[in-house]
C-alpha cells in the first residue's frame, strides 16, 4: 500500500516549500490541517488494486509518474480568447484556475445577486468569509479518506468557495473552470471547491475541466463538498475533458438537510484516467437527489465511477442513472452503493448502470449495491451491458440508412436520455458534438 | 395491522441426538490427523498425497472473514473431531446389516432406508456425521451403468474415475475452506453417469451430523458422460448444540458434450437458537464445469438452516453453447446471517445464464446475495439474466446486494435486476379482506415471492421447501 519512498518525497519536498511560503500568509489551521492530511497522505499512500474499491482501477501511473505540485506561473501565455473557448456563455459569473492557480483576469464575479459570494480561497482567506471556510473545511480528516483525498488536502491553498445565503436565489449559472495547460514538468494540481447553499437558497453550479493545449499530460486531484441546506436547491454539472493523456481523480461529496435537492449531473469525455467518486448524504427528512451521468470513451481511457448515496433519515428520495459508451480499446468501471441506515422508513432509492460497447475490445466492470437495514423502502438496481440491437438496427437499414449512419443514429439514441436532462445550452452542444465527433471518427475508419 | 413483526420461530423437529456408539479420533488437526484417517478408509496412496498436498496448502492460506458480509468468533480447528462414524462396519452387503438405530434415525427425518418402505423412484445415499450408511437403489441403477455410491467406496472400487475428476473444478488451493475439505473429507457421494444415458430415477444423499465435536467435511463428485442426465437432491439436518459446528464440503460437478446435470439443496442445519447460540456454520464450495458443448448445470438452492451461510454455486460455461442457472431462496431469522450467490463464468462462445435469487431477511438477520457474472474476451454471444429480489421483515434485519458485473465482449448481453422491498400492505389487505387470517396471507405472499424458484425443484422436494418456509416463519408474524 505504501508507495516508494522516491515518489512521496517529491509531494513532501514541494509540501515543504509551501508550508514555509504560505506560514505568514494563511491562517493557522490552514497550515495544520495541510500538515495533518499530508501525514495521513504519507501513511496510507495512494490505494492499490488490492484495496476493493480500486479493484479495477489501478493507479499506478500516478504514482510512478513524476508530476510536480505547481507553485505558480505555468501556462502565463493564454490569452483571454484561448480561456474563451471553455466558457459557458450561459453563465454569467466564473472563476478560472489555471494548472490549479486562480487567475483574476479571466474570472468576472460581479454580476451576482446581493449577498452571494463567489470567491477564489485567497480572497476567502483574507476577507469575511474565513469563518465559513474555517468551519466547513477544518473538520478532522476522516480515517475513511483514501490516499487522494489527503493528497488534496495536503495541498489546500487554491480553491474556488461558492457561498449562498438564507434565500439567495442566485438565477444564472456559476461557472467554475479548471484548465490545464503545458508546464515544465508534468503539472500535478489540487483544486478545491467548496460549495455552502444556506435554507432556501437555490444555484446552478458548473464546473469544467479541460486541457488547453492538445495532449498535455497532467495529473488533476479535486475534491468538491456541497452542503445543502434545508429546502435549498443545487443543480450541479461536472464537464470533464481533459486531454487523453491527463488524469483525472475527483471526488465530490454532498450533504442535504431536511428537504434539501441537489442534482448532479456528470459528463466524463477526456482523461486517460478517470475516476469521480461520489458520495451524497441524504442527512434530514424529505431531501431529494438526482445523481446522473454519462461517459464516452474511446482507446486507451479508463473510465471510473464510484458512487455512494447514504440514506440516513427517512422520507428521502434519490435516483441515479449512469451511461457508458464505450469504443475502441477502453474500459469503464461503475460502483454504485446505496446505503439505507436503519431509521432511514420509506426511502426511495432507485439506480441504473448501461453501459453500450461498441468494439470487442472495451470492457465493462460494474457492480451496482444496496445494503439496506429499514423495511418499509422501496429500492431497486439495475445494471446491463450490451450492443445496439439487431432488430432496431435491421429497422432503419431496411427503410434504407446505411448500416454504419444506423449504428450512429442508434447510439446517439442511447446517450440522448442523458443530454435532454442537460439544461444548459452550451454544454448539451458539446455533448452533442464530442457524441458525434466520436461517431464521425467511426465512419471514417 | 400496519405492522408486521416477528414473534417466534417454531422448534426445530430435527434436533434431537441419536444415541450410538462412535468410533472417533481425537480432536486436531495434523499431518497425522489426516494419514489417520486416510489409514482408517484404508485409500490408495494418491488419495493420501491429495490430501497433504491440500494441507500445506491450507496451511499457507487465509481464513476470508474480511470480505463476506458475515461476522463470527474465529473458529479453532483444532478443537474439532476430524472423524467421527458409527460403530460397525459401513461396508454392507444389505440393509438388514445396518445398525436399527440408524434406520430408525433416518425414518424419523423422513428418510426411509429399508427396502419395503424406501421412497419411490428416488434412491438415497445416507451419510452419517462423517461416512455413508447406506445407499438405496444400487443395483436397480447398476443395470443402467450408472454408478452411485458413497465416495470411500469409489475411490476403491472406481480410482481411475477419482483420479481424472477429483479436484479438478475445485482445486486443492481454491479456497481456505476448500482446501481444508480436500485435507480431511471422510466421506460423501459420487455419481457417474455413462454416455447416452438419462439417469432412471432421482438421487439424493441425506447429510446428518450426530455428534457435537466433529465438523463434517464431505466430498461430491457428479460427473455427466455425453448426452446424458441427471437430477440430483440433497438434504440436511442436525442436533441442536449449544457449540457451533463446521460444515465444510465441496460439491464439484463435470458435464461433458450435451450433458444435463440438475443439483437441488434443500439446506436445513440447525441455525442456532434465537439469541444466535449454536448452529451450524455452512461454508461450502459448490461448482459446477459445462466442459462439452450445449451442456447445462442447474443449480436450485433453499436455503433455511444454518448460523451463517457462505456458498457460492458456481457454473464455469467452457463447453460452447453451454447453460447455468442459478436459482435461489434464502431465508435467514433471528440472528442468522447468509451470503450467499452465484459465479456465471462465461468462456464459450453462446453461453447462456440465468440467476433468479430471493432473499427473506426477519428478525434481526443480516442476508447478502454476491454474485459475479464474468464474460470473457473469447465469449462472444454470452448472455446473462441476473434477478435478485429481497424482502424485508421488521426494522431490524438487513438485505443487501453485491452483483459484480465484468464484460470483456462487445457481443455479450448482461442484465442485473435487483430490488427490494417488504411485504405489501396493499396485498395483505386484500388477502384479510378476503377472509384470509394475517397469517397464512403472509405465507402466501412469500410463496409467491418463491415462486420462480420452488418451479425448479423437484416435486417432492418444493411441497418439502413451501412447508419449510411456512414453518420457519410460522406465528411470527401479527
Amino acid at each position: 500500500m505504501v508507495q516508494a519512498t522516491t515518489e512521496k518525497s517529491s509531494y513532501r519536498t514541494a509540501f515543504d516549500a509551501m508550508q514555509s511560503a504560505d506560514e505568514h500568509a494563511l491562517p493557522a489551521w490552514v497550515l495544520r490541517l495541510r500538515e495533518t492530511a499530508m501525514e495521513r497522505f504519507e501513511h496510507i499512500g495512494f490505494p492499490t488494486t488490492d484495496v476493493e474499491d480500486w479493484k479495477y482501477t489501478n493507479t499506478g501511473a500516478i504514482a510512478k509518474g513524476a508530476f510536480a505540485p505547481v507553485a505558480a506561473g505555468a501556462g502565463e501565455e493564454l490569452s483571454a480568447g484561448d480561456v474563451g473557448a471553455f466558457l459557458a456563455p450561459e453563465a454569467s459569473s466564473r472563476l478560472v484556475f489555471v494548472n490549479g492557480i486562480y487567475r483574476a483576469e479571466f474570472s468576472a464575479t460581479e454580476n451576482l445577486p446581493a449577498g452571494v459570494v463567489v470567491a477564489d480561497f485567497a480572497e476567502a482567506f483574507a476577507g469575511e468569509h474565513e469563518s465559513v471556510l474555517r468551519s466547513y473545511l477544518a473538520r478532522p480528516s476522516d480515517p475513511e479518506t483514501d490516499g487522494f483525498n489527503a493528497l488534496n488536502a495536503a495541498f489546500l491553498r487554491e480553491g474556488a468557495l461558492v457561498y449562498l445565503p438564507k434565500g439567495a436565489q442566485a438565477t444564472r449559472p456559476i461557472q467554475l473552470l479548471f484548465l490545464s495547460a503545458p508546464a515544465a514538468q508534468a503539472a500535478a494540481v489540487f483544486p478545491r471547491v467548496l460549495v455552502v447553499a444556506e435554507r432556501e437558497s437555490a444555484a446552478t453550479i458548473i464546473e469544467s475541466y479541460a486541457s488547453a493545449a492538445g495532449e498535455s499530460r497532467s495529473f488533476t486531484n479535486a475534491v468538491v463538498e456541497v452542503f445543502v441546506g434545508e429546502n435549498a436547491r443545487v443543480m450541479h454539472y461536472k464537464v470533464q475533458r481533459e486531454s487523453e493523456a491527463a488524469f483525472h481523480i475527483a471526488t465530490t461529496n454532498a450533504k442535504l438537510e431536511r428537504s434539501g435537492v441537489y442534482d448532479l449531473t456528470t459528463i466524463t469525455l477526456g482523461a486517460q484516467l478517470s475516476r469521480h467518486g461520489i458520495g451524497v448524504r441524504l442527512a434530514h427528512e424529505g431531501a431529494e437527489c438526482w445523481v446522473d451521468g454519462l461517459y464516452l470513451v474511446g482507446t486507451g481511457q479508463h473510465a471510473d465511477t464510484h458512487s455512494l448515496i447514504d440514506h440516513s433519515s427517512p422520507r428521502c428520495a434519490s435516483h441515479q442513472l449512469y451511461k457508458g459508451i464505450l469504443d475502441g480499446k477502453s474500459r469503464a468501471v461503475f460502483n454504485g452503493k446505496v446505503f439505507v441506515h436503519r431509521d432511514a422508513q420509506q426511502t426511495d432509492a432507485q439506480q441504473s448502470n448501461k453501459n453500450l460497447l461498441l468494439s470487442n475490445e472495451a470492457r465493462v466492470d460494474t457492480k451496482p449495491q444496496l445494503e439496506i437495514y429499514a423495511d418499509d423502502v422501496k429500492c431497486a438496481h439495475g445494471a446491463t451491458v450490451g450492443q445496439l440491437e439487431e432488430e432496431e438496427l435491421f429497422y432503419l437499414v431496411s427503410r434504407g440508412l446505411h448500416t454504419d449512419l444506423a449504428r450512429n443514429l442508434l447510439t446517439y439514441g442511447f446517450a440522448e436520455e442523458l443530454v435532454e436532462k442537460i439544461r444548459i445550452e452550451s454544454i448539451k452542444q458539446q455533448l452533442d458534438e464530442a457524441i458525434l465527433n466520436r461517431l464521425h471518427a467511426r465512419l471514417e475508419v | 395491522m400496519s405492522s408486521i413483526e416477528l414473534l417466534t420461530n417454531k422448534e426445530y423437529k430435527y434436533g434431537f441426538v441419536t444415541d450410538i456408539e462412535s468410533d472417533m479420533i481425537p480432536r486436531g488437526l495434523s499431518e497425522d490427523t489426516i494419514r489417520l484417517i486416510s489409514e482408517k478408509k484404508n485409500e490408495p496412496e494418491f488419495m493420501l498425497e491429495f490430501r497433504l498436498k491440500a494441507y500445506r496448502n491450507w496451511l499457507k492460506m487465509e481464513e476470508p472473514q474480511h470480505w463476506p458480509n458475515i461476522s463470527y468468533p474465529k473458529v479453532d480447528y483444532q478443537d474439532i473431531i476430524y472423524y467421527s462414524a458409527p460403530k460397525q462396519k459401513p461396508t454392507l452387503a444389505s440393509m438388514d446389516e445396518v445398525d436399527p438405530e440408524l434406520i430408525k434415525t433416518f425414518e424419523k427425518l423422513g428418510i426411509p432406508l429399508t427396502e419395503q418402505k424406501q421412497l419411490a423412484n428416488v434412491a438415497v445415499d445416507a451419510v452419517f456425521d462423517s461416512v455413508s450408511v447406506a445407499t438405496t437403489y444400487k443395483e436397480k441403477l447398476k443395470k443402467h451403468g450408472v454408478i452411485f455410491c458413497s465416495f470411500s467406496e469409489a475411490v476403491h472400487e472406481y480410482p481411475e474415475l477419482i483420479k481424472k475428476y477429483l479436484g479438478t473444478v475445485v482445486p486443492t488451493n481454491d479456497n481456505y475452506f476448500a482446501a481444508l475439505n480436500s485435507a480431511v473429507f471422510t466421506d460423501g457421494s459420487f455419481v457417474f453417469i455413462p454416455k447416452g444415458v438419462r439417469c432412471p430415477m432421482e438421487l439424493s444423499t441425506y447429510f446428518r451430523i450426530n455428534n457435537s465435536e466433529s465438523g463434517q467435511f464431505e466430498r461430491t463428485l457428479i460427473i455427466a458422460e455425453e448426452n446424458s442426465h441427471v437430477s440430483y437432491l440433497e438434504g440436511c439436518t442436525a442436533p441442536k448444540f449449544d457449540k457451533n459446528q463446521l460444515h465444510a464440503a465441496v460439491v464439484e460437478l463435470v458435464a461433458l458434450d450435451d450433458a444435463e446435470i440438475k443439483y437441488s439443496t434443500v439446506q436445513n442445519w440447525y441455525a442456532g437458537d434465537e439469541e444466535g447460540k449454536g448452529g451450524i456454520y455452512n461454508f461450502v464450495t459448490k461448482r459446477g464445469a459445462c466442459r462439452g458443448r450445449n451442456s447445462k448445470i442447474s443449480w436450485t438452492q433453499v436455503e433455511t438452516g444454518s448460523a451463517i451461510t457462505w456458498k457460492y454455486p458456481s457454473c464455469i460455461l467452457q463447453g460452447d453453447n453451454s447453460i447455468g442457472e442459478f436459482y435461489s431462496v434464502a431465508l435467514t431469522n433471528h440472528a442468522q446471517q447468509a451470503d450467499t450467490g452465484t459465479k456465471m463464468i462465461h468462456i464459450g462462445k453462446n453461453t447462456r445464464s440465468n440467476i433468479v435469487s430471493k432473499g427473506i431477511s426477519a428478525g434481526k438477520s443480516n442476508n447478502s446475495y454476491r454474485g459475479l457474472v464474468k464474460v470473457l474476451a473469447g465469449a462472444e454471444g454470452a448472455r446473462n439474466y441476473t434477478q435478485c429480489d429481497s424482502l424485508l421483515i421488521g426494522d431490524k434485519c438487513g438485505a443487501n446486494t453485491f452483483p459484480y458485473i465484468e464484460v470483456s465482449n462487445n457481443t455479450a448481453k448482461v442484465e442485473h435486476e435487483a430490488t427490494t422491498s417488504r411485504i405489501s400492505e396493499e396485498q395483505l389487505f386484500y388477502l384479510r379482506q378476503r377472509g384470509i387470517s394475517q397469517e397464512d396471507a403472509v405465507s402466501l405472499i412469500i410463496n409467491g415471492f418463491c415462486k420462480d424458484v420452488f418451479r425448479e425443484l423437484p416435486m417432492e422436494f418444493a411441497v418439502e421447501a413451501q412447508r419449510l418456509l411456512g414453518m420457519k416463519l410460522e406465528g411470527s408474524v401479527g
